[in-house]
C-alpha cells in the first residue's frame, strides 16, 4: 500500500482481471425488489481473515448467501455472542460473493465493530445477507465511474467484475485519509481501465480528496457509481448532477436491525411519484439513485415531507 | 393433553384477555413493524400474535435522524411513531398478515382521546386483529403535551373511550413505567374497561455525544428499550400483579432468552412481547418460545397457565413459613 498509486493503465493486469471477472459474469441484476430471493440467517464460518492497510478483509462460508447476492448489497454480523450487551448487529457491504464464500471488509469503529476485527479463521458468525437493493446497471454499452471513499472501495469490486464481464469500460477513483485508510487498491487496479487514487496527507497517489480528480475523469462517464462517507457522496452527487449524469450512491447510515423493522435508518428520498419521504436505507436502499436524496436535508425534517405535517399537529 | 410426566409437552396455549392463542410469544409494537420484515426468519404463525407498529389516524414522517443510539445492553430510540396511518395499515398491512395466516395485535397511538376513539371504531372488525394494544405513553395535545400513561385520569380517558368505541377484541393498555405508581395507572386503566395491561413500555432516557458535546438522539431524549431495563420491566409486572392477579398481563422489557420469558411468567405474565431483541436476532421470538417450552418442562409445570404469577405463590409461602417460624 505503499506504492504512490497514479493513474493506472491495467493492461498489464489482464491475467489478473481475466481470473477475477470468471466468479461474477452474471450481467448486474434489474429484478424487482419483491421478486429477489429472501435474506436468510446463517451461522458463518471465519474462513480467512486478511489484513488490508487499517481494515481486515473476512472471507466468510455463507453458502445459502453466496449464490444469490449482489454488488452493492450488504450482510449484517451479530456482535459477541449471546451474552453481549452489544444488542445491535453491524452491517457490511459485500465486497465479493462467489462459490459458498463472500467476502468483507471490516473497519473497526467502536466496541462492536472491534469484536469483529479481531474475530479469527475458525470462529463462527452470526450473519444475515444478502440485505438492500444492489448497484443497477448502467445502460448498455455505458461506461461506469466508480467513486469511493475510504472501505466505501470495498463494494465497488464485485461490481467492477461484473460492470467489465458485461463489457462496460469501467473507470475508478478511491480516496482516503491516509494510505492506510485506502481498500481494495490492487483488486480495483486489475478490474478498471482507469484508477485514480488520492489521500488527503499525500501518503499514496494524489494529494486532496477524490472530487478534486472526479472532474478528469466525469466526461467519459455514462454512470457514476459513489460510495464512501455522506459528504463525500453529497459532493459527487452534485458533480454528476452538474454534468447531467445518472449516479448512483450508496449510503451509510447507522441502522439497529438491517431488514427493516427499526426505523432508525431513514433519509429523506423523493419517491417517483416526487412525494419525498423518509425511507429506510437498509430496504430500500443502501444504493439509491442520487438525484432522489436530499442531501441538504438529512438530519432535518422537511416541511413538505410526507407525514410531516402530521408531526407538527402533534406538538 | 398427556402430563408432561408421562411424556407429554408443555401446554403453551395462553390467551390474550378472553381470546385463545397458540404461543405466549408476541413481538413487541415498534419491533417488528407489521411482521412482514420478519417472515423470512420466522413462522409468522406460530407466534401468538404479531404486535404491530403503532398506528395513527394520519401518516407520520417520524422525526429526523440520529434516530437511534446503543447504549450497554440496550438501545434509545426516538423514531416519532413514522408510519402510514391507518388508512393504508387497514389497506395494506392487515391484509398482508392475514393472508399470511398470521394473528395480529393492533398497536394504536393518538394525540387526544378522540383520535384513539376514532382509530379503535376504524378497526372494527378489522379482519386479522384479535387484540388491541392501546399505546398512552403519546403527549396528549389537549393538554400541554402531558404524556397519557403519566396520568390515571388521562389514561383511563382513552381506555374508557377506546371501550365505548367497542373494537370488538380484547383491549390492552401499554403502560410506562415512568411514572412514580404504575399500579394506580393500571388500575385506572382497568376500571375504565382495559381487558388486559402491556408492561412495560420503554423508559425515557438520553445519550450525550463528548465530541460534538450534543445529545446524540436529535430529539434529544429517546426510550430505553433491551435487557438494560429488564429488572424494571419485571419488578412493573410483579407490582401489578400482585395488585390484580386476575387481571391478564402481556410482559415485555428486555426479553431476549427463554430464562428471560420465564421470569416474567413467574411474575405474572401469561403472555410475552419480544422487542429489542428482534433487532439483534430477528427469530429470537422462536428462539424463546421453544426455550420457555423447555424450561417449563424442566422446572415441572404441564402447563404455562399454571406457573403464571407462580414466583407471588412461593414467595407468600416464604413469608407464612418466616412468620409462623
Amino acid at each position: 500500500m505503499s506504492r504512490a498509486w497514479g493513474i493506472t493503465q491495467a493492461v498489464d493486469l489482464a491475467e489478473t482481471r481475466r481470473q477475477m471477472t470468471s466468479s461474477m459474469s452474471i450481467p448486474l441484476p434489474s429484478v424487482p425488489g419483491d421478486l429477489r430471493p429472501k435474506p436468510v440467517q446463517a451461522a458463518a464460518r471465519i474462513l480467512t481473515v486478511r489484513p488490508v492497510g487499517a481494515y481486515r478483509e473476512f472471507t466468510l462460508n455463507a453458502p445459502g448467501v453466496a449464490p444469490i447476492a449482489e454488488p452493492g448489497q450488504f450482510i449484517t454480523l451479530g456482535v459477541g455472542g449471546e451474552d453481549s450487551a452489544l444488542l445491535l448487529r453491524r452491517a457490511f457491504a459485500l465486497s465479493g460473493a462467489g462459490g459458498d464464500t463472500i467476502n468483507v471488509v471490516v473497519a473497526a469503529h467502536g466496541p462492536g465493530t472491534r469484536w469483529i476485527f479481531e474475530r479469527r479463521s475458525g470462529d463462527v458468525l452470526d450473519l444475515i445477507g444478502p440485505l438492500g437493493r444492489p448497484f443497477p446497471p448502467p445502460p448498455p454499452g455505458g461506461s461506469a465511474l466508480l467513486i469511493a471513499g475510504g472501505y466505501g472501495a470495498a463494494p465497488f469490486v464485485g461490481l467492477a467484475q461484473r460492470l467489465l464481464s458485461s463489457g462496460h469500460a469501467v473507470a475508478a477513483v478511491i480516496g482516503a485519509a491516509s494510505a492506510e485508510r485506502l481498500c481494495a487498491v490492487a483488486e480495483l487496479a486489475a478490474l478498471t481501465h482507469v484508477l485514480i487514487v488520492t489521500t488527503e496527507d499525500g501518503t499514496a497517489g494524489r494529494s486532496g480528496r477524490v472530487t478534486d480528480v472526479t472532474p478528469e475523469l466525469l466526461p467519459g462517464a455514462s454512470t457514476v457509481y459513489a460510495c464512501g462517507p455522506m459528504p463525500m457522496l453529497r459532493a459527487v452527487a452534485a458533480q454528476a448532477a452538474a454534468r447531467g449524469l445518472v449516479c448512483h450512491v450508496s449510503v451509510e447510515e447507522a441502522m439497529a436491525c438491517g431488514i427493516g423493522v427499526c426505523m432508525t435508518c431513514v433519509l429523506p428520498v423523493i419517491g417517483k411519484d416526487g412525494t419525498s419521504r423518509f425511507v429506510r436505507s437498509c430496504v430500500e436502499g443502501p444504493v439509491f439513485e442520487a438525484a432522489r436524496v436530499r442531501f441538504d436535508d438529512i438530519g432535518q425534517l422537511p416541511e413538505d415531507l410526507h407525514g410531516a405535517s402530521a408531526m407538527r399537529a402533534a406538538q | 393433553m398427556i402430563p408432561r410426566a408421562l411424556g407429554g409437552v408443555v401446554d403453551m396455549r395462553t390467551t390474550l384477555g378472553l381470546t385463545p392463542i397458540p404461543s405466549p410469544v408476541l413481538t413487541a409494537s415498534g419491533c417488528a413493524a407489521a411482521g412482514r420484515e420478519l417472515d423470512p426468519f420466522l413462522d409468522l404463525t406460530a407466534l401468538g400474535a404479531v404486535v404491530t407498529k403503532s398506528v395513527q389516524l394520519r401518516a407520520r414522517s417520524g422525526r429526523p435522524t440520529p434516530r437511534m443510539a446503543e447504549t450497554p445492553s440496550g438501545m434509545l430510540n426516538s423514531i416519532g411513531l413514522q408510519g402510514p396511518g391507518i388508512e393504508a395499515f387497514l389497506a395494506t398491512d392487515l391484509p398482508w398478515l392475514v393472508r399470511r395466516g398470521a394473528r395480529a395485535m393492533v398497536s394504536i397511538a393518538g394525540g387526544s382521546v378522540e383520535e384513539y376513539a376514532e382509530l379503535a371504531t376504524r378497526l372494527r372488525t378489522a379482519a386479522g386483529m384479535i387484540a388491541l394494544e392501546v399505546n398512552i405513553s403519546c403527549p396528549n395535545v389537549e393538554s400541554r403535551g402531558e404524556v397519557f400513561a403519566c396520568d390515571p385520569a388521562a389514561a383511563a380517558s382513552v381506555l374508557a373511550a377506546v371501550r365505548s368505541a367497542d373494537p370488538g377484541v380484547p383491549i390492552y393498555a401499554k403502560l410506562s413505567p415512568d411514572v412514580t405508581d404504575i399500579v394506580s395507572v393500571a388500575r385506572a386503566c382497568v376500571e375504565a374497561g382495559a381487558d388486559g395491561l402491556s408492561a412495560i413500555n420503554t423508559l425515557l432516557g438520553m445519550v450525550i455525544d463528548t465530541d460534538t458535546l450534543r445529545p446524540v438522539l436529535a430529539a434529544e431524549t429517546g426510550g430505553l428499550s433491551g435487557p438494560a431495563i429488564r429488572p424494571v420491566a419485571l419488578r412493573c409486572v410483579w407490582q401489578i400483579h400482585r395488585a390484580m392477579p386476575a387481571v391478564p398481563i402481556l410482559g415485555m422489557g428486555g426479553i431476549r432468552t427463554g430464562a428471560d420469558a420465564f421470569q416474567f411468567v413467574l411474575a405474572g405474565a401469561s403472555a410475552v412481547s419480544v422487542g429489542t431483541a428482534v433487532f439483534g436476532d430477528p427469530s429470537a421470538p422462536a428462539r424463546i418460545a421453544h426455550e420457555l417450552a423447555q424450561i417449563l418442562a424442566r422446572k415441572g409445570f404441564d402447563r404455562i397457565s399454571d406457573a403464571v404469577g407462580f414466583a407471588h405463590r412461593v414467595a407468600a409461602h416464604a413469608e407464612a413459613n418466616q412468620v409462623s417460624g
